[in-house]
């Protein structure tokens, strides 16, 4: 075979980025052979998905998880990658080009995927440590270095690109200025109306927006201190990440006497003006238009594959309409296509102001042309698929806005399945907007290769791979073709067990509206197949109606996971380790000499300081438990929790007793705090703090609740924790007194209680529910916080039993500690 | 079948009351710890109180139906059989039972 082919042209990529090495691999599906390919990239990194860059400033995903193809990929198609060395010239007569070391490689075809550059204001100052842009892996370490030894960021620039950089050092702790040249925020790629909501949504979660905001100065001495503006504002800051936009890269173009505007011109066949240069990407211009979107670049990927791969192909690069979705978690903006309109169009707009949800729709003679969605985009891809059919609409414009579920159902066709959405696109219909697949290409994939999982699907086929916001509908596609064999739906949604359809919310809403006041009772109500249901529903049953009926509902030990039933953390080896309460971290000589005293009469293998300020004892027997507790009791010590869905700590700083810097008696407020709170039970465990300055000694602001002393009273802060997924809190409010500390807190652990789905911290409902929400009961509604308030004294009136008293030796609730019998 | 011949005897080891519906309690024996369970429905099954996966003590688990969740990575363990539930595998030992006048006997190898 290979001796009767001719023989293999020279193919050069200069750019590893998406579009370079999209086309490659479209050139390798339609003719792996042709080519011996070389691909230069500027930075020393292999082919990842600059997309997905904001997810790593966010910490939601690290550096390995956006590569998309590994080195392995390059030598297994026979590519040789020259990364870290960039090509500086092209000599078009004698087909060559000369890398920054000096290398010189000949080509057959070149291809152009040079990408683009930030665009930097002409201002001084830009040279200036801690200035950055946001545009590769470089830049995102620099920001995150910023950021955990900085406190205070500038993003310029208030688009799509700005935004996502601010949520992401907003996620990383700091305190986040957006400065925006324009009026609205987003302009390009939202109304007006829903820029709005957007900003005050951004708002609430902490980022400080200076619209209108020529930027004409970054300065500082050293490292950026700041940047003041043309009207006069000054903003300080020691981070600053300039993302106004991106301008394509053509100097290497331009030096090789291309065609050139403002970027690479190309035709419908993405060749330049020299035939044997071809250009994808950021880097070219198209019938007048560049393009900063990912969607297009696999579109041109495609045509350019065509033609590298046949001399005689005909495939020409026809732009589409284009949709945009903000990648910041918790946030569902969706835009698409002619959004603003104008004298020939008609609009339908539907707005929710107590949903916070916000539609409005574009139409020029009866066709959907525009869309832009807010608070609720699960509509947005049906829209998008409207809008490049470009069909009229006909009957279905009067329940159009009402999203497909609706439109589908009132066209008389059977909708309670939330998959029928789905299932009522054609096969044509693109699901994934990043990287181009139809619904038909998923489920030809998960027919073909029997896949069952989102990521199975992502490996096959790429879709959701990107931007991930078309997970629900790739998903629901799973569901569709596998039915009950896939089941992976957001947590809120999904059934709570195996047990039940019903989701917590569901559950959580019976019990009170139905009155179920035991286990039972909810069982039977709401169908449970199983008849005691299992380890996953009991649990969170038994918290629910705890909660619901606080002195009324008999706590189910035999529902509670084993540390709850017996007290103490279970360890890898049976044995568990018991940790007695020290209010606010404070200890006595005594108590000490207690502790010791047990350690040494029970052998206690090894004792450890807590990150909770308090000591553990760890691999105490099970039948050793009750004894280990009386004599903690005797030395007046009590159980600290340490292994509930619990209240477990209050940490404090010695605050103004003893610290040259504190402010306020932080400990004195600590222990007030925790007398008022311990022995609460919650969806899961809650971790308090109080600082006695704003130098936060005790970490307040990684806490469930922190309070931080200031010379005027206290900040609270709220949902924040350290664990895999470190959460800074956001700041609920500042009060004065001391009263008022203790009854913000107990309003905000009542609503956690009563809001929170089993399992769910304090970080992830606050983030579920919005700030906005959790402000609006606790801050603004005096009487409200006044009523969740005694709502929590009440019910804990009814939990500050000490549980170790209650299983002292003899009693009997100690009986399941011992040995039921012994066999010789 | 349940192999109690003259290799066995039944043991005493107590009251099905001394045990709490949907709980269990250990007994200490010279080949380990056994523990007794009692569902729901006061069913009393009995397994050696080491899990197939990591030795997890099952007598500390919950328990629902007629089965029983490790406490200490949830494997999912059938109480008349031993053997755990998909998608794990595994078989942790079970002792005959007999329950007479409210007292509970197992079958000790002798």
């Amino acid at each position: 075979m290979d001796t009767h082919m001719s023989p293999r042209q020279k193919l050069v990529v200069v750019g590893n980025g998406m579009a370079g090495m999209r086309t490659v691999d479209e050139l390798l599906k339609r003719n792996p052979l042709k080519y011996d390919i070389t691909v230069f990239g500027a930075e020393p990194h292999v082919n990842y998905d600059r997309i997905m860059l904001s997810s790593v400033l966010a910490g939601e995903k690290d550096l390995e998880q956006i590569v998309i193809n590994p080195r392995s990929w390059y030598e297994e198609n026979g590519i040789e990658l020259i990364t870290g060395d960039a090509v500086v010239s092209i000599d078009t007569t004698q087909r060559t080009v000369t890398s920054a070391s000096g290398r010189v490689v000949a080509y057959d075809k070149l291809l152009l995927a040079t990408g683009s550059r930030p665009i930097a204001p002409p201002v001084p100052g830009l040279d200036l440590p801690g200035v950055c842009a946001f545009r590769d892996i470089a830049d995102v370490n620099t920001m995150i270095k910023a950021s955990q030894t900085h406190k205070r960021a500038i993003v310029i620039g208030g688009g799509l690109l700005g935004l996502e950089a601010a949520n992401g050092l907003l996620r990383r702790g700091m305190q986040v200025a957006v400065v925006h040249l324009m009026g609205t925020i987003m302009e390009r790629q939202l109304d007006k109306a829903a820029a709005e909501l957007l900003q005050r949504e951004l708002d609430e979660r902490g980022m400080n927006f200076f619209t209108n905001g020529q930027t004409e100065e970054i300065f500082g001495e050293g490292r950026v201190q700041g940047v003041r503006l043309a009207d006069g504002r000054e903003i300080p800051g020691d981070l600053v990440v300039l993302a106004i936009g991106i301008r394509p890269n053509i100097d290497l173009a331009k030096a090789a006497g291309l065609t050139i505007n403002r970027g690479v011109e190309v035709g419908d066949d993405m060749r330049t003006s020299d035939p044997a240069i071809f250009a994808v990407g950021e880097c070219v211009e198209h019938r007048g238009k560049t393009y900063g979107l990912v969607a297009p670049l696999w579109d041109m990927a495609k045509v350019c594959a065509d033609h590298l791969a046949r001399e005689d192909a005909v495939s020409d690069y026809v732009p589409a309409a284009m949709a945009t979705r903000l990648k910041v978690t918790g946030i569902d903006v969706f835009s698409a296509g002619d959004f603003i309109g104008d004298e020939t169009t008609e609009e339908v707009v539907f707005r929710d102001a107590a949903r916070n949800t916000y539609k409005r729709l574009v139409l020029r003679d009866d066709k959907l042309v525009g869309a832009v969605l807010y608070g609720d985009a699960q509509d947005g891809g049906w829209y998008f698929q409207l809008l490049r059919e470009g069909k009229p609409l006909g009957e279905l414009r009067d329940t159009l806005i009402f999203g497909q579920a609706f439109a589908t159902l009132a066209s008389g066709a059977p909708a309670a399945d939330p998959t029928a959405a789905v299932a009522a696109l054609p096969d044509t219909a693109e699901i994934c907007g990043c990287n181009g697949v139809c619904k038909g290409k998923i489920l030809g994939a998960i027919a073909e290769h029997g896949l069952t999982t989102l990521d199975g699907v992502r490996a096959r086929t790429k879709a959701s791979a990107s931007c991930g916001s078309c997970t629900p509908q790739v998903e629901q596609l799973l569901t569709l073709a596998l039915g009950d064999g896939y089941a992976a739906k957001p947590a809120g949604e999904k059934p709570l067990c195996k047990c039940t359809s019903h989701s917590h919310d569901q559950v959580r809403q019976a019990i009170v509206a139905q009155e179920l006041r035991t286990m039972p009772a909810v069982m039977g109500a709401l169908g449970w197949t199983t008849p005691d249901g299992c380890h996953v529903c009991r649990p969170a049953l038994n918290f629910y109606l705890l909660v619901a009926w606080p002195g009324e509902y008999v706590d189910d030990q035999q529902s509670r996971f084993v540390n709850e039933r017996n007290h103490a953390n279970i360890q890898k080896d049976g044995t568990y380790s018991v940790v007695p309460r020290m209010w606010g971290g404070l200890t006595t000589a005594d108590e000490l000499r207690a502790i010791a005293d047990v350690v040494d009469k029970y052998a206690i293998p090894t004792v450890k300081v807590t990150g909770g300020q308090r000591i553990d004892l760890l691999g105490v027997t099970r039948e050793q438990l009750p004894h280990v507790w009386k004599d903690l009791n005797d030395a007046g010590m009590v159980s600290g929790h340490a292994y509930g869905k619990a209240l477990r700590t209050v940490k404090t700083c010695v605050g103004s007793e003893w610290c040259r810097f504190g402010t306020q008696d932080s400990t004195g407020m600590g222990v007030k705090l925790e007398r008022m709170t311990w022995g609460s039970w919650h969806a899961h465990k809650v971790k308090l703090a109080v600082s006695g300055c704003p130098r936060n000694c005790a970490e307040a602001t990684i806490k469930d609740f922190g309070v931080v002393a200031v010379d005027s009273g206290w900040e609270l802060h709220v949902g924040g924790n350290g664990g895999i997924h470190v959460r800074a809190t956001d700041l609920l409010c500042k009060v004065t007194t001391e009263e008022e500390v203790l009854e913000y807190c107990g309003a905000y652990l009542q609503l956690y209680r009563e809001e929170a789905r089993y399992l769910e911290r304090t970080a992830p409902w606050l983030e579920r529910v919005g700030l906005a929400h959790v402000k609006a009961r606790i801050v603004d509604d005096e009487a409200g916080r006044k009523a969740l308030h005694a709502k929590f004294l009440y019910a804990q009136k009814f939990s500050q039993d000490d549980p170790w008293a209650e299983r002292a030796p003899g009693k009997a609730a100690a009986a399941p500690f011992r040995t039921l019998a012994t066999v010789e | 079948m349940d192999n109690v011949g003259i290799e066995s005897r039944w043991v005493e080891v107590g009251a099905v009351d001394d045990i709490p519906r949907q709980g269990a309690r250990v007994v200490a024996t010279p080949r380990g710890d056994v523990a007794v369970f009692r569902t729901l429905d006061d069913a009393v099954f009995a397994l050696d109180d080491r899990c197939p996966h990591k030795g997890g003590p099952l007598s500390q688990g919950t328990v629902h139906g007629h089965a029983v969740t490790c406490p200490l990575h949830n494997w999912v363990i059938e109480l008349d059989s031993g053997t755990a539930r998909d998608p794990d595998e595994g078989c942790v030992n079970r002792i005959p039972v007999r329950v007479q006048d409210g007292r509970i006997l197992l079958a000790m190898v002798a």
